[in-house]
């Protein structure tokens, strides 16, 4: 039908032809001059029609190509120009570095770098293109001079397709490479993993090995994670208070003569560790380098016993199990003998002590009495309440389990009770001291940055009045007690000294020691708590030949809650605030009482 | 430019004289644009395919001198070779067209291409400019009454091309048959109320393949709605012009190349915005529109009905081509899989673009009494 139409249309009666059509064309000569025609050269009408109709037709195609040409043009200079503006989704969404490393960023939790991933670039050789391996090495060694031109020359001179020079060259060493134009030397484009901040936190962060597998720390532990995202891993660390703490410890670390420091700074309601801390150090881009001493996690793998600071847990489980409340307390001029044992005090007073005055002036014969009044299978699950039996679940590899004695005998509780005879490591008492003054739920020790709402909502292990007892009690022992020297003007700072003989053979040595302390501010409100711990501090003439936790451990954290009481918000509280006062038990009355009872 | 004395009755002596010498220099313009960017380009897709770096681009570049050769040959012929020349390039590439569909080797899900002796063939691309020439003058026989019934065999032959080209399936040069066919029907006269009729159909045609072919669907969808489909091929290469900016990124610094599979044929353009620029873009899209309106302005003139329509058809080809290729390079319609005219690799595009733009040059030479310029 189409074709029928169409014949019809192209074969429509011109108008006629006009005699004087074209003069031009009739003067042609005669011959084929043009395609397609007759013989006869014949401009006639209807051709000449057909002409002007196909020319003004040829008008309109020309600007339409023009119009289209236009607007090629116009999307160009668009595109190429204004895009900018116009369209950066398109320009910036899939061509981000982020994608291209391969490994996402570790951050604190105010977003500050702690491990970066960026492209190097190593050296390697085809040896089979190394037309003088002997020039080529010296010349080499010129550049790279950690490079010896001996040990160049063997490798150049091998005959190995792929021989590594060295990896991870800085952009100037590889220009000085480039340089050289020897034939043979092509770089690889590699990523090394950076550590801004060195040696400040490799404990915490850990490290990788060449090929950036997670070695160590969150490295290791978050692995896949890393690998798969682009997204920064966002940390509970605070990098501020990190650097506060590993300044303090590393101070008393020379100042006593220590081997070793460890610390910890734990939110009390989240169980977020701000910083954790653990002396000697090392730099995570060198580890191999560094001693396994050093590479030693003191702060969650290393576990000690801690001495003193276990009172408070022997006191807490008292209390809130009702055995005693803060107005009883019991004799301690009898020193207690079990089997070869005698269990005494260290500043012996020689008289009916209350609950306070036991742990402020940190009698053991008065804690071993509690224990005992509590018996085994209550301070068991007492203590495996607060978590102190199993490994603190942190997300690290480097976890301390806790020596935990078995069979657990009396006498296992009576020396526990004190902080002998059970092994835990730095982050498990923390753990547990947060649990027990932050109304008394559980804060399980996480490095990673939580959602504040979550805060509080832990499995309940002590109850809310123990917790406010257990406040006032560990904020005398800093007003009036061991911990003095932890008392920090503003802060209502509490804690518990603690000072451990270190175990040695079959017994205990007598000047290798843990001086600790632990602690909690404000104790109105306990936000934050310290932990501090010093391996084998030497007592020097400052101290008067003590290495106590009051003496070496107490000092770190009051410094320490002095720096960083500002840097986290904490508001100080004026001196003589009635709120202070409340904090403290009434001990004098109590005890006059009791004495004139007892008389 | 006179190395011919105007006496010179010579056959070059009178090409140099009458031949278009300024169209003749943008394509050879492009030609050497298309060398660059070949030398850009092909290296990334050669090693893709496991051919050494710059194998795809000595094979074209080996091509270029030939193709301009042919070029310059075919533009010496007088309009009555041309006309013999097409039609039997027209038969020859309908006979080679019927031998894909059952000797073609497949590639992509289509049989397009036919080996001949070491080369593969494209026989759609020769095909193109023949029946350009072909039924140009089929119409004018038409129109001169001469009795012969030049439209019903244009119908037919229209038939014939699309029904084969669309069995290989190639509907991007089947549709761009019917646009040459359509152009010249309208140039030839037909009522302007048909032309609209034909071109309601032509939509239809259209929007039959949107529903009746997969690819075609899952294409115009994905240019339609930005989440439908896979947006990859058009978004590195609009990302290529705007990396490219002005100036471009320097010859031989893009990416696209690395990304895009089809960044040495189809999406050179892209090529060309990333490593030369904006500027250098704009010098490539002036060329393409100077040698299609310069041949329109030359066809104002002219005075023989078959060179018009044949030369028309010729440069609606070769602008609709470079129409099409670049706007779906631009985002501007959904991506067709054609030639960037001169510019792309292929050396069966590249032939037969030399074949008829040599056409176009020798219908458009200046003949007596052939043209008033």
């Amino acid at each position: 039908m189409i074709r029928r139409f169409i014949t019809r249309q192209l074969r429509q009666p011109l108008p006629p032809a006009r005699p004087e059509s074209d003069p031009y064309a009739r003067a042609l000569p005669k011959g084929d001059l043009s395609g397609g025609r007759p013989a006869v050269v014949r401009v006639d009408g209807a051709t000449k029609q057909a002409l002007e109709t196909g020319r003004t037709r040829l008008l309109v195609a020309a600007v339409s190509f023009t119009l289209a040409f236009t607007l090629i043009g116009w999307r160009l200079v668009d595109l190429g120009l204004m895009a900018d503006q116009h369209e950066p989704s398109l320009a910036r969404s899939l061509s981000s570095d982020a994608l291209e490393t391969g490994r996402a960023d570790i951050v604190d939790r105010n977003g500050i770098v702690l491990a970066t991933t960026m492209p190097t670039a190593s050296l390697y050789a085809n040896t089979q293109h190394i037309r003088n391996p002997q020039r080529a090495a010296e010349r080499l060694a010129e550049a790279l001079p950690d490079l010896s031109p001996a040990h160049l020359r063997a490798k150049l001179a091998s005959g190995r397709s792929f021989v590594w020079l060295q990896r991870n060259l800085t952009p100037r060493q590889q220009d000085r490479v480039n340089r050289l134009g020897i034939p043979g030397l092509y770089f690889q484009r590699e990523q090394r993993r950076f550590y801004p901040h060195g040696a400040l936190l490799p404990h915490v962060v850990g490290f990788t090995d060449v090929d950036n597998q997670g070695l160590a720390g969150i490295e290791q532990s978050f692995d896949d994670v890393l690998r798969a995202s682009a997204k920064p891993l966002q940390l509970s660390i605070d990098l501020r208070v990190q650097h506060v703490l590993a300044q303090e410890l590393a101070g008393a670390m020379t100042e006593f003569r220590a081997i070793g420091a460890a610390g910890v700074v734990m939110d009390a309601r989240s169980g977020e560790v701000l910083a954790m801390v653990s002396l000697p150090t090392y730099d995570p881009e060198k580890p191999a380098a560094a001693p396994a001493d050093a590479r030693f996690n003191r702060a969650s793998l290393g576990i000690y016993e801690m001495g003193s600071v276990f009172k408070l847990f022997t006191t807490a489980m008292a209390l809130d199990e009702g055995i005693v409340d803060l107005n009883d307390g019991y004799d301690v001029r009898q020193p207690i003998r079990v089997a070869r044992f005698t269990i005494r005090d260290y500043h012996p007073k020689n008289r009916w002590l209350s609950i306070p005055e036991i742990l402020m002036y940190s009698s053991n014969i008065g804690t071993v009495h509690m224990a005992m009044d509590a018996g085994t299978p209550r301070q068991k699950e007492f203590l495996g309440r607060l978590g102190l039996l199993q490994p603190a679940g942190v997300e690290l590899s480097e976890v301390g389990q806790p020596l935990v004695p078995s069979p657990w005998r009396e006498i296992n509780t009576m020396t526990i009770s004190y902080g002998h005879g059970l092994a835990v490591s730095p982050l498990q008492l923390t753990s547990a001291v947060a649990a027990m003054i932050n109304g008394g739920t559980e804060a399980r020790a996480t490095l990673l940055k939580q959602d504040p709402a979550g805060a509080g909502k832990g499995r309940r292990v002590v109850a809310a009045a123990t917790s406010e007892k257990m406040r006032r009690l560990m904020r005398l022992v800093v007003v009036k007690g061991t911990g003095r020297k932890a008392n920090t003007a503003g802060y209502v700072v509490g804690g518990k000294t603690g000072t451990a003989d270190k175990p040695s053979g079959g017994g205990y040595a007598r000047n290798s020691r843990i001086a600790s302390f632990v602690g909690a501010f404000p104790m109105d409100d306990p936000r934050y708590v310290v932990f501090a711990m010093v391996d084998e501090p030497k007592p020097t003439k400052e101290t008067f030949g003590y290495a106590t936790g009051g003496w070496v451990a107490a000092p770190i954290a009051g410094r320490l809650i002095e720096r960083i009481g500002p840097l986290l918000g904490v508001a100080p509280r004026g001196d003589d605030n009635e709120l202070i006062e409340q904090m403290l038990v009434d001990i004098e009355t109590n005890a006059e009482g009791r004495q004139l009872a007892s008389n | 430019m006179s190395s011919f004395a105007r006496t010179d009755t010579s056959l070059l002596g009178r090409w140099w004289w009458t031949v278009d010498r300024w169209t003749l220099l943008s394509l050879i313009a492009l030609m050497g644009f298309g060398a660059v960017l070949m030398l850009a380009a092909s290296p990334a897709a050669a090693e893709r395919i496991g051919l050494q770096s710059f194998q795809l681009a000595s094979r074209q570049i080996v091509l270029l001198p030939v193709a301009a050769a042919l070029l310059i040959a075919m533009s010496l012929a007088t309009p009555r070779w041309v006309r013999r020349i097409a039609c039997f390039g027209l038969l020859g590439s309908i006979a080679l067209l019927c031998l894909t569909l059952v000797a073609g080797a497949e590639i992509k899900g289509a049989t397009r291409w036919i080996s001949l002796g070491g080369f593969s063939l494209q026989p759609s691309e020769f095909a193109k400019p023949c029946f350009a020439v072909v039924s140009a003058w089929l119409f004018s026989l038409e129109r001169e009454e001469s009795g012969v019934p030049g439209a019903k065999i244009a119908v037919g032959l229209w038939l014939v091309m699309i029904s084969l080209l669309l069995l290989q399936p190639d509907l991007g040069q089947a549709v761009l048959v019917s646009a040459i066919w359509g152009a010249q029907l309208f140039l030839a006269g037909l009522p302007l109320a048909w032309i609209a009729g034909l071109a309601v159909l032509g939509a239809g045609g259209i929007v039959a393949a949107y529903f009746a072919l997969p690819h075609v669907t899952e294409r115009i969808n994905s240019f339609l709605d930005p989440a439908a489909g896979d947006r990859y091929q058009i978004n590195r290469s609009l990302e290529a012009f705007v990396n490219g900016g002005l100036l471009g990124r320097g010859p031989g610094e893009g990416t696209v190349k690395a990304q895009l599979p089809d960044a040495h044929s189809d999406f050179i353009f892209a090529v060309a915005g990333e490593e030369m620029g904006l500027i250098a873009c704009l010098i490539i899209l002036g060329l393409f529109a100077f040698v299609v309106l310069r041949g329109f302005a030359r066809l104002m003139g002219e005075n023989s009905f078959f060179v018009l329509l044949a030369a028309s058809g010729l440069l609606v080809q070769f602008g609709l081509q470079a129409f099409i290729n670049m706007a779906s390079t631009l985002h501007l319609m959904p991506t067709k899989g054609m030639t960037l005219p001169f510019l792309s690799y292929g050396g069966s595009s590249l032939m037969a673009l030399a074949l008829g733009m040599g056409m176009l040059l020798a219908l458009t030479r200046r003949r007596v009494g052939g043209g008033a310029r």
